[in-house]
């Protein structure tokens, strides 16, 4: 069910030429207590180069405490056709859910 | 909620220029000679952002444009702050000393003056500056002057940040291609004159014992660390004699007339205005 | 022969295709977002492609002429406000390019695109910004018409782009702001700078409405557009609802708009302008504006000047990573 780079955010094609720096993705911790959230995309030479970039474009607001990037090759995704089945199965669960169980409502602490 | 967290945008704490605006203005005194000093510190931060300023939308990168901006609007932070510091003194503004000063009342150094070059070269320069500003403010923290302190305590983190810049750069370009090493090897050469005069004690130095930071502390320091970055980068600490410059800082390159002439030119036109 | 049998496949969409193209619809009927990974009609992908490289280029192109100011600002503190605003919009291109790459073309082929002539960017940033009192009538017209625009955008179908709409408001509000405060300090300052802000907005004022694009009965792509949920008002909608504020605005600028036939109708809600000329915005839009070269050519100085050192830093990589693999 999971298929690598050409079913995440990213072109299936990136280019090639001996100029072109590949492409990261960036996540922005906002604040100690959160997590990590995906903010965008960047281009860098390599991974020093890509968190300073990160750095620069994504926190230039007091957005960040931490940072992550990853290559965005290296991001798995869930299938995007298989998406009905993937998802399927947690539908009709109702009970895994507190609101499911009505018949203790009113009483207190629970 | 959690979708929200990554963009969300508060505008941090700090001592800002507007901090050392409200003393000023409530009244703090400022020497002659510690106005003398904070204008060299000053006007280094000025002159850099001024010529740091002219990447943005001409870097190798767009990625870049952001960097360089980000560096030119920390430096022109910091040149606010010690030039309204030093303004004090004389009755003066951060504007009235950045637009209404020839060259002769400048006290920037030769470095900071040299053109842009290509990247290579403003590189090279970057490397020089921020190496030698991170030592300087990591001592002048310790000033018995408690607002050249808290100034250089904020700069001190942000420069932390422009000298990483610049070694992440030399070792990028040192060990590249060819033509990368090639240009930032020109870079160093045609910076490298200008280097001694940023170490130079003076008699201003002198008399402000406690108060300023001994740039001729510093040397030492500033080769260890620019010759372990050059190693790592494949590259050599340039030899070339050291061009006749002058410690007091009152005379300047010829590049400063025209960088003066493009930086005043409308704040003169319009004198007495506010913008 | 092959003409014909090709044009019989094109005819019957595969089942794949039909599922996708079902699933897509029914999103865009909820009024939900389609995501990179998701099925997605080939014209919509490049309609997105083209209007969103368009935007990202608007942007990049757009530093131009308020870069040219920062070393001339009249004061730090504008010094300053001028260096973050045009970072800020590099970085809205890279928000733009990158949301843009999530359709499958690469930032250097749109680039290239751009580099070539080939991909269209506002019209306006081919307008010279000949004074100060620009900075202001920038940021309060010209700013404050992409915002017009943009505000509806942070709700484009495509998930992407409304993601990056949402960081570049929030963003730009503090641009149109700054404009706007530069105008009224030049024109509450001595008489010299307040005919620079009165020139500065009679300059942009017709340009800025054309930003808003040609009226809706001339603009082919927008009825698509707006089916699609990526455009939410049509042209003549936004640009009738901006003439409506700004003519609130510029009373308290103590500034005039260049145009007397400025009214409310009652009847349609609709704030009515006077004519546009819109052979001048064809003109310009085919490059012959009075910028356009100028514009071209240092966006193509930057990148050849940089290649050397986009070269290198690939190059390092390169080196990094084959010294950790055999280490």
């Amino acid at each position: 069910m999971a298929k690598p780079v050409e079913t995440v955010e990213t072109p299936a094609a990136e280019g090639h030429g001996k100029q072109t720096w590949p492409l990261w993705e960036v996540f922005v911790r906002s604040s100690r207590g959160l997590s990590h959230v995906h903010a965008g995309s960047l281009h860098a030479p390599d991974a020093e180069m890509a968190v300073r970039n990160a750095r620069d474009l994504y926190t230039r607001r007091n957005e960040g405490v931490s940072l992550w990037v990853v290559p965005a090759s290296a991001i798995v995704a869930s299938d995007p056709d298989a998406k009905d089945e993937f998802f399927e199965s947690p539908k009709g669960k109702d009970y895994r859910h507190a609101t499911y169980y009505t018949k203790s409502e009113g009483v207190k602490h629970l | 909620m959690s979708g929200e967290s990554a963009t969300r945008i508060t505008p941090g704490n700090a001592f800002r220029p507007e901090d050392v605006a409200a003393q000023v203005a409530q009244g703090l005194q400022v020497g002659e000679d510690v106005a003398e000093y904070a204008l060299r510190l000053g006007d280094d931060a000025l002159i850099l952002a001024q010529r740091l300023g002219w990447w943005i939308s001409r870097a190798p990168e767009l990625e870049e444009d952001i960097a360089l901006g980000n560096i030119a609007l920390d430096q022109i932070g910091h040149a606010r702050s010690f030039l309204t510091y030093a303004g004090a003194a004389w009755g003066k503004s951060e504007d009235d000393l950045a637009y209404f000063r020839g060259e002769d009342g400048f006290r920037s150094s030769y470095l900071v003056e040299q053109p842009n070059g290509d990247f290579g070269k403003t590189i090279a320069r970057q490397l020089v500056i921020s190496v030698y500003q991170h030592e300087l403010y990591s001592r002048l923290v310790a000033s018995t002057d408690a607002t050249l302190a808290a100034v250089a305590a904020k700069a001190l983190k942000e420069v932390d940040y422009h000298r990483d810049h610049a070694k992440q750069w030399t070792l990028r370009l040192g060990d590249g291609t060819e033509e990368s090493n090639r240009r930032i090897t020109a870079g160093l050469v045609s910076v490298w004159p200008y280097v001694d005069q940023l170490f130079q004690d003076d008699e201003l130095i002198e008399r402000l014992d406690g108060v300023a930071v001994r740039p001729s502390e510093l040397r030492e320091p500033f080769d260890a660390y620019i010759a372990a970055v050059l190693a790592e980068a494949g590259l050599e600490v340039p030899q070339v004699p050291n061009a006749m410059t002058d410690k007091s800082r009152r005379r300047h390159s010829e590049h400063l007339g025209y960088l003066l002439a493009e930086m005043q030119v409308l704040a003169r036109e319009h004198p007495g205005a506010t913008w | 022969m092959a003409v014909q049998t090709q044009a019989t496949l094109q005819a019957v969409p595969s089942a794949e295709d039909e599922a996708g193209q079902a699933y897509f619809d029914k999103i865009i009927a909820e009024d939900s977002r389609i995501e990179p990974a998701d099925w997605m009609p080939e014209k919509y992908r490049k309609t997105l492609v083209r209007q969103m490289s368009q935007h990202a280029h608007s942007e990049i192109i757009g530093m131009q002429p308020e870069a040219n100011w920062i070393t001339r600002a009249p004061s730090l503190k504008r010094k300053a406000i001028l260096m973050a605003k045009v970072q800020d919009e590099a970085g809205h291109g890279l928000y733009l390019y990158s949301a843009t790459e999530t359709l499958g073309t690469p930032r250097d082929v749109l680039n290239q695109q751009l580099l070539e002539g080939k991909a269209k960017y506002s019209s306006i940033f081919n307008y010279p910004a000949n004074s100060w009192a620009d900075m202001g009538a920038i940021g309060w017209l010209v700013d404050g018409a992409a915002i017009a625009n943009q505000v509806p955008l942070c709700r484009a179908s495509y998930g992407p782009y409304g993601r990056a709409m949402v960081r570049i408001c929030k963003e730009e509000s503090f641009h149109q702001r700054q404009g706007f405060e530069i105008l009224l300090e030049l024109s509450n300052g001595t008489p010299a700078q307040k005919q620079m802000a009165q020139d500065a907005v009679n300059r942009f004022y017709a340009p800025a409405l054309m930003m808003f694009g040609p009226t809706d009965t001339d603009s082919p792509n927008s009825q698509q557009s707006m089916a699609w949920n990526i455009k939410r008002f049509s042209n003549d909608e936004l640009r009738s609802r901006f003439v409506g504020m700004i003519q609130e605005q510029v009373k308290v600028l103590g500034l005039t708009l260049p145009d007397d036939k400025i009214r409310y109708n009652e009847e349609t809600g609709m704030w009515e302008h006077g004519e546009l000329d819109w052979d001048e915005f064809h003109e310009v839009l085919a490059g012959r504006g009075p910028c356009n070269a100028q514009r071209m050519e240092r966006r193509r100085e930057a990148h050849e000047n940089g290649a050397w050192v986009r070269e290198a830093a690939a190059a390092y990589a390169e080196k990094k990573a084959q010294k950790a693999q055999v280490a």
